[in-house]
């Protein structure tokens, strides 16, 4: 415990700027309701309400409070993307380190078929099977776990076959562990913090890559409230220099900027380098 | 000297006199040098010019796009249908039909007979000149078994047609129909060349004023004007670029940068800003674009007619108006007639969004509250989904409950569409009363969205078709309305504008409001100052 | 060296058995997605008969596996076939369209490469400089805004408020190379900012990571300059990720490009390949995406052979 509150004290300032970022932002998607003053699909006021004290932010094209839906924005995007990014780690980590330790055939078979995944281009895999299982918040999630299983995967079966190599995999193997036990106990922690500062990343790209569904009109579909769709549906006001579509813009950047900081931190600590 | 001024003026605009004319016309009648100058200017911004090359962006235009007119589905292939190709028939400023190839056309009495003469100076683009054989053949294309062409219900009224010389078609109709040369100018029914008594349907010579440079489907489209066109006072420009901007922001840029001199479809949330632009103006046209909510009256709740009046009632139309069409478009009132075409009934009241007489309807029907669900995708039409969230919170007020029900926007036409009992949809309407309901209310139409079948109406509508009395057409017209707002399934609450955006050194004369943009005419029409 | 040898030839062989997967897959995802080509470009005007008689011409109407293997039997013979929305051969379809996206590609990847290496070792020379430290905050910037966005604003500052550039691309093949250039610009800058933060990352992170090896410590004790031990001993050592990375990014430059093609009204393949998703025009999907998850797997394998043969270690392993 000592360690950990050490660790924290020595971070530098950017990361400390970035947890903290973390931190308000996923206060505001936890709390959301209570945040924001009016409801996320209410329409409350006239259209394109300036900025005042009864609507923060002013109000969109039909009439509903900006930062309401800014605030109920951040708890559907990075909902959306933390639980895919999410469930893309379980299931990518997993199947990685089952191949590298098994080897053989799985370890044949699994890289054939994440290799398969990677060869069709992400938004094309994405734009296919959106349309065919319709663009709901669940298949979304489903979709995107789907096409970042892979990346998870190789990474995960890379650094685990490394560790697989070592004496006491081979002295735990001897021992008669199961594979559940191998995967687990023997090979996880020592590729955790590799896929952690992995998983920031990933993390950062499910996000954007949200943000280009959204283009494309494959996204969150309205009237769910999300930033990148909010960005899309200003867009045009980007070119007469308007600071609406900024808002969620600035929210997007960020964040990712934040999550980026962090792991960057924990990628300098983990790589050991002094300096 | 006004009047006087204002002749010189026509005669230069008719191209009856030229530059040096005017002046001397105008300082002798002793008109200032100044003002002379600046009439001159005004009238010769009137004055259709030759050259220049126009750039359009458009919305639409896809990969898939090609010349074969049974499959022309957007704008990009329509505008370039009426550039290269010509029709029998054109529609006018006023909405009005006017003979293009056609020299004239005449009906027997009962309108049922239909003769139309043909140009004989009208040439294709070979040089072959224009007979009936190739009016049959184009024609024909979209009859019979294996059309896949949109207007082949249309054309099925057609009993028979022949050439009786190489100038003269004789039409003969099933039922009278006193707007049957309507049909003509749409852009499905161009006139090709026969080969064999068949028509290439992904040949590229026509009528029209311009020849086809270069095709890029999805890209665009070079088109360069011909010598020799048959229409003397038309086709302006040297050449025309139009390019697929599907990105609205895009498009926008592109227009204010002067990248391109014309764009369809602004976004209307910055339309405001767009006119503030230097060199950029902003124009509508009222057609015949209608936006419906179609509920199928054979189907419980919607067939009962008390709970159709509820929900008539419970929209408020003006707030849609403003809000989805940004002002933009005119309230509906549960009919398909706009009031620019023939025969619509200015008697008739409007219907306005009451609550409380929604709520008295429910009782009517028996019910204290509904529940019903709205089928919506924007494939329907662009806001089509905003349209029914405030149409479910206004009708919240008279105790119903709409649920809004996304759906893909993909396959929208064959899944929903004429499927789902209660739906959002849109018609880019027809020019006649005849022709909007045989299309979409009639008993056996293959688009009739509200399954709706009043005999009475069904009966007004035959008798009317071949009547060629104006006035008892119009009383019958005027009766099929009322029919329609307080029988029929389609809940109709407003007509859209067109809006496109140009740069200030394009002109135009009259526009003509059918369809956008000149009734897609405006390549041939319009010319750069 | 017959090692490479014998290696390129199993990945090949490998990488045909993934496309023609890869093929089959997307086949069956069309076939799977709502509606067909003849509804689809039909629209709302569509009756069932109507309906019917295109697609008895387009030859939708026979069984799915016979239209897949015919679309395949041409591909072996080098035909892609024709497009089924308006019959024109795919090949003159993909020609034009993979030229515009190679160029496009090619402008982005010749400054974005050289830029984002160098930025990336001085960056690993001079690390928690103000300098890395800038670097490093700018490039995540950028990486941290989606593309269209970027792309929305920099028409804003070069093309809309001062006309340096144009809006819209609109390039064709009769134009000059500089003409095209001029042109791209902005879709390429937009490209640039995004890959060139990415890889300058990566580059220094790899760099960093080798830094903290014994053996680079002890030619540090040896007393080599930073700037010799970076260049000579740590680079060298640290390419096998990097190479890694600019392959990934290339690929991206290839095939991941949508957003900025429709933008910038670019013509290149993934504006094609969204169209005929959405028209249903399967024979160009499979074609476009074949092409696509062909560039993928060349560059991987490029990536791959060039790292073992600038590392002897990897070289000789096994």
């Amino acid at each position: 415990m000592k360690d950990f509150l050490q660790t924290f004290k020595s971070a530098p300032p950017t990361a400390w700027f970035g947890m903290v970022v973390i931190a308000v932002i996923a206060l505001t998607a936890v709390f959301a309701p209570l945040i924001a003053p009016y409801g996320e699909t209410q329409i409350v006021g006239g259209q394109y309400e300036p900025w005042s004290d009864a609507f923060l932010l002013g109000t969109d094209n039909l009439g509903r409070d900006m930062f309401s839906r800014l605030v109920y924005g951040t708890r559907n995007t990075v909902g959306l993307a933390l639980l895919a990014t999410a469930i893309a780690f379980g299931a990518g980590s997993v199947l990685g380190i089952v191949a590298a330790v098994m080897g053989g055939f799985v370890d044949r078979f699994l890289s054939r078929i994440i290799d398969v995944i990677m060869a069709i281009p992400s938004l094309i895999l994405a734009l296919m099977l959106l349309t065919i299982v319709g663009a709901s918040v669940a298949s979304m999630i489903f979709v995107i776990a789907l096409i970042y299983v892979a990346p998870v995967f190789r990474l995960a079966r890379a650094s685990a076959q490394s560790v697989v190599a070592m004496d006491y995999i081979e002295a735990a193997r001897l021992r008669g562990e199961g594979l559940g036990w191998l995967v687990v106990k023997e090979v996880l922690p020592n590729i955790a913090s590799t896929l952690v500062a992995e998983f920031g990343l990933r993390f950062c790209f499910v996000f954007l890559f949200i943000a280009a569904l959204s283009f494309l009109g494959l996204g969150i579909q309205p009237p769910t409230a999300d930033w990148g769709s909010m960005l899309k549906e200003n867009a045009t006001l980007i070119s007469f220099g308007d600071i609406t579509p900024l808002l969620p813009a600035a929210a997007i950047a960020l964040l990712t900027v934040s999550v980026n900081f962090v792991v960057d931190w924990m990628l300098h600590r983990s790589s050991g380098l002094k300096d | 000297m006004k009047d006087q001024i204002e002749t010189l003026k026509r005669s230069l605009i008719g191209g009856q006199i030229d530059r040096r004319g005017f002046m001397t016309g105008a300082l002798a009648f002793g008109a200032g040098l100044s003002l002379s100058s600046s009439v001159l200017a005004q009238a010769e911004a009137a004055t259709p010019k030759k050259g220049g090359t126009l750039k359009v962006g458009f919305l639409q235009g896809s990969t898939s796009d090609s010349f074969d007119p049974a499959t022309y589905n957007n704008d990009f292939m329509f505008v370039t249908n009426y550039a290269v190709f010509n029709h029998l028939t054109e529609f006018g400023p006023a909405g009005q039909i006017e003979p293009e190839l056609a020299e004239s056309f005449e009906a027997e009495p009962g309108a049922k007979i239909w003769s139309f003469k043909l140009r004989k100076d009208a040439e294709f683009s070979d040089g072959k000149k224009l007979t009936a054989a190739d009016v049959l053949a184009s024609i024909d294309y979209h009859r019979g078994e294996d059309s896949k062409s949109a207007v082949k219900p249309v054309l099925a009224q057609i009993e028979e047609m022949k050439a009786t010389d190489d100038h003269t078609i004789v039409f003969t109709l099933s039922t009278g129909n006193a707007d049957f040369p309507y049909i003509f100018a749409d852009y499905h029914l161009c006139i090709r060349q026969a080969v064999e008594g068949k028509i290439d349907a992904h040949s590229r010579i026509g009528t029209g004023g311009y020849t086809v440079e270069s095709f890029e489907p999805g890209v665009r489209i070079r088109l360069k004007r011909r010598d020799g066109y048959w229409k003397q006072d038309r086709a302006h420009f040297e050449q025309v670029e139009i390019t697929t901007i599907a990105d609205t922001a895009a498009r926008m840029n592109a227009l204010m940068t002067g990248q391109v001199h014309i764009i369809d479809r602004p976004d209307l949330k910055t339309i405001h800003l767009l006119k503030r632009a230097p060199g950029v103006r902003v124009e509508t046209t009222s057609g015949t674009l209608h936006y419906t909510m179609p509920m199928h009256v054979n189907t419980a709740p919607y067939d009962n007619q008390n709970v159709r009046m509820a929900l008539k009632h419970a929209i408020d139309r003006e707030e849609l108006v403003d809000k989805i069409l940004r002002g933009y478009g005119t309230v509906g009132n549960d009919h398909p007639v706009m009031s620019s075409m023939p025969f619509f009934d200015a008697t008739i009241e409007q219907r306005a969004y009451d609550p409380d007489k929604a709520r008295h309807y429910l009782k009517q029907a028996g019910l204290s509250s509904l529940d019903v669900q709205l089928f919506t995708s924007d494939a329907a039409f662009e806001g089509a989904v905003d349209a029914s969230l405030l149409y479910s919170e206004q009708a919240k007020k008279a105790g119903i409950n709409i649920e809004v029900v996304r759906q893909p926007s993909d396959g929208y036409w064959s899944n929903v569409w004429l499927v789902k009992p209660f739906c959002t949809s849109y018609w880019g309407g027809r020019p006649t009363p005849d022709w909007m309901f045989t299309a979409g209310y009639s008993k056996d139409a293959e688009w009739n969205d509200t399954k709706w079948q009043n005999e009475r109406f069904n009966a007004l509508l035959l008798e009317a078709r071949a009547e060629t009395d104006q006035d008892l057409r119009a009383e019958m017209y005027s009766e099929m309305q009322r029919l329609c707002r307080d029988d029929g399934g389609a809940l109709i609450p407003m007509f859209g504008k067109y809006v496109f955006a140009l740069r200030d050194e394009i002109q135009h004369g009259e526009l003509s409001g059918q369809w956008n943009l000149d009734s897609l005419r405006f390549v041939e029409r319009w010319w750069m100052a | 060296m017959a090692k490479i040898w014998i290696l390129l030839g199993e990945r090949l062989a490998l990488g045909l058995v993934t496309l023609v997967v890869v093929s089959a897959l997307i086949f069956v995802g069309v076939e799977l997605l709502p509606g067909d080509l003849a509804q689809q470009i039909l629209g709302q005007s569509a009756t069932p008969e109507t309906v019917a008689a295109f697609r008895r011409e387009l030859g939708l109407d026979q069984p799915a596996l016979y239209r897949y293997m015919n679309w395949l039997g041409g591909v072996v013979h080098g035909e892609f076939g024709n497009s089924l929305a308006n019959g024109r051969p795919i090949s003159d379809l993909l020609g034009v369209r993979l030229k515009n996206t190679l160029f496009l590609a090619g402008f982005a990847a010749v400054i974005s490469v050289p830029t984002a290496l160098i930025l990336g070792i001085l960056a690993a020379l001079y690390r928690n400089s103000i300098f890395d430290r800038l670097c490093n905050v700018i490039a995540l910037t950028w990486v941290s805004l989606p593309e269209f966005f970027v792309a929305y604003v920099l028409v804003l500052f070069l093309a809309v408020r001062i006309s340096l550039f144009p809006a819209i691309s609109s390039i064709d093949a009769e134009m000059s190379l500089a003409e095209m250039l001029y042109r791209s610009f902005l879709p390429a800058l937009t490209l640039m900012l995004v890959v060139i933060a990415h890889m300058m990352r990566m580059t220094r992170a790899a760099i960093i990571n080798v830094l903290a090896s014994p053996y680079v410590e002890m030619a540090r004790l040896k007393g080599l300059s930073r700037m010799r031990v970076v260049l000579f001993h740590a680079l060298p050592n640290a390419l096998a990720p990097i190479i890694n990375v600019v392959a990934l990014n290339l690929a991206y430059l290839v095939v991941g490009v949508v957003v900025v093609e429709v933008v910038f009204v670019y013509p290149g393949l993934g504006q094609l390949l969204v169209d005929a998703v959405s028209n249903r025009d399967v024979m160009v999907v499979q074609s476009v995406g074949l092409i696509f998850a062909a560039a993928y797997i060349l560059l991987n394998l490029l990536a791959d052979i060039l790292s073992i043969v600038t590392n002897p270690r990897l070289m000789n392993q096994r």
